[in-house]
């Protein structure tokens, strides 16, 4: 078997698997094995999905400026505390067992309390962003810079490097491949966190809708929303490797270069 | 002090130092003479990285001092320029930027130091290499980047920490020729760790013997040896000799 045929399949067969679950979706729906008021047909969802589309993606602008703002602060504070938890030993014992306890606290434990403390509008949900994106972050970052090479520390110590040319010289762009990892889990997390706290509470976003068509009971729709903030989580991971590739130029393989000859 | 027409460039007095109640090295001194090369030649694991290191000023000695033209640069670092065994260049960092760093770190502008080190890409191999990443370099290209980047670094001298152990026999022979060549032409002074003999006799103006329990050295060997060497010197019965005689000090060592 050739090379390319292999790619091929390697690349088709999770497709394949799933339109098998598609497939298999639509016979026990159609045959009425189960019964449509509790699961939906496939059709119905993807119709529902287009009808709803204008309306999901009203919804979904509330619920990505939510997921964004929380990461985006939730990446900034990753930064700051791994860095000074790195610079300084005392504050990593300190804090590092916090850390750990606050997230094997549930999310949605935390959400309505946030509810309560801030209001029906954004803050809450950027609260619960922040506070799910912010740890896969902080443990990558923390990684990176423990296990920059040693020998190249003293490499630039023997150039006369101090402190914070270390830093920047050699354990910021070591931990980049890290924080990448970090930030590929924390972008699924910052979606179904924003959908989690509208759960609780709010007037747009889609967490908000599901709650209303769950409540209604059109069950199309709700399989409908859960499709789009998949599709979305998916998209951001995607966006996520896109940025990894293009910040770090020297991990791609040498064939373009030679194209380039 | 006394300054006399043979003041040596790098200078090592009376360096003692122990680890805990161990006592790795007892009473050193040695000096390198402007252009020459010295071998520091023991087996392994008798203290000649930690007298690196101290030369280098990235460890303080117990006792003992290090002067580099008549400066005291005992415990500074960044005067001495240092290779080891490991490349060492920054995966992230093109052949360029990985070259021009010493200079970037000790504050000269980026787009200055990458002028200053471009020129040496031909005398040192390295031409068309300069926007690649290190990783498409094959071993003994990537050797010679970190070598030309060591000699950016220094101010005159370099010590280099068994800088071709881990090349293959072929890269490491046709390597020692190389460099050879380039210190001749760019008169770069050079203390080189080694637990090579044959590599010792055919780079070194002077080989010194490190050896016992605290280190000391316990011999010093000059290879009169007029250079370019050819490539017969080693297939010499004067090679053979001196190979004798190194053997017969690191055995009463």
């Amino acid at each position: 078997m050739t090379k390319k045929s292999q790619n091929i399949i390697n690349k088709l067969s999770p497709l394949i698997a799933l339109l098998a679950v598609f497939l298999l979706w639509w016979i026990v729906t159609g045959s009425g094995a189960v019964p449509s008021f509790m699961l939906p047909s496939p059709v119905d969802v993807i119709k529902a999905f287009v009808s709803d589309f204008p309306l999901l993606m009203r919804h979904a602008s509330v619920t990505l400026t939510e997921a964004f703002s929380g990461l985006a602060i939730g990446i900034a504070l990753a930064f700051l505390l791994s860095t000074l938890m790195d610079r300084f030993d005392f504050l990593y014992k300190a804090l590092y067992p916090l850390l750990v306890i606050t997230q094997t606290v549930p999310t949605i434990a935390i959400a309505p309390l946030l509810v309560l403390w801030m209001g029906f509008d954004m803050a809450p949900k950027i609260t619960l962003v922040v506070l799910t994106t912010f740890f896969p972050i902080v443990v990558s970052l923390l990684d990176g810079y423990k296990n920059v090479d040693e020998d190249a520390v003293r490499l630039l110590r023997s150039m006369g490097a101090g402190r914070m040319k270390i830093f920047r010289y050699i354990k910021l762009p070591s931990a980049i491949t890290s924080f990448f990892a970090g930030l590929k889990v924390s972008a699924s997390y910052a979606v179904v966190g924003a959908v989690i706290a509208e759960w609780l509470g709010g007037f747009d976003g889609l967490g908000v809708y599901m709650t209303r068509v769950r409540k209604a009971y059109a069950f199309d729709k709700m399989f409908a929303v859960i499709i789009f903030i998949t599709l979305i989580s998916l998209l951001l991971m995607w966006c996520v490797s896109l940025l990894k590739k293009l910040s770090m130029p020297w991990e791609r393989t040498g064939e373009k270069e030679n194209e380039n000859k | 002090m006394n300054i006399s027409p043979n003041k040596p460039l790098l200078e090592a007095k009376n360096i003692k130092k122990s680890f805990g109640d161990h006592q790795v090295l007892g009473d050193i001194s040695l000096s390198v003479q402007d252009g020459e090369l010295v071998s520091i030649l023991g087996v392994s694991g008798v203290g000649k990285t930690t007298l690196f290191n101290i030369l280098s000023g990235l460890n303080m000695p117990d006792s003992g001092e290090v002067f580099l033209k008549g400066e005291n640069i005992t415990g500074k670092p960044g005067q001495i320029s240092y290779m080891l065994q490991k490349d060492l260049l920054l995966p992230y960092r093109t052949v360029l930027d990985n070259v021009a760093l010493p200079l970037i770190i000790k504050g000269m502008p980026k787009k200055e130091a990458r002028e200053k080190a471009a020129p040496y890409f031909k005398e040192f191999g390295l031409e068309g290499t300069e926007k690649k990443y290190p990783a498409k370099l094959s071993g003994g290209m990537r050797q010679r980047a970190a070598l030309l980047r060591t000699y950016l670094a220094s101010s005159g001298v370099a010590l280099l920490d068994e800088p071709f152990s881990a090349l293959d026999t072929i890269t490491k022979s046709a390597m020692h020729e190389w460099y050879l060549d380039v210190m001749r032409d760019i008169q770069l002074t050079t203390l080189f760790i080694t637990h090579d003999m044959d590599e010792a006799i055919k780079l070194s103006d002077r080989i010194c013997i490190l050896g016992g329990k605290p280190a000391r050295i316990v011999a010093e060997i000059k290879i009169e040896e007029p250079r370019p060497r050819g490539k017969d010197f080693v297939l010499t019965s004067r090679f053979l000799e001196y190979k004798k005689q190194i053997a017969e000090s690191l055995k009463q060592a």
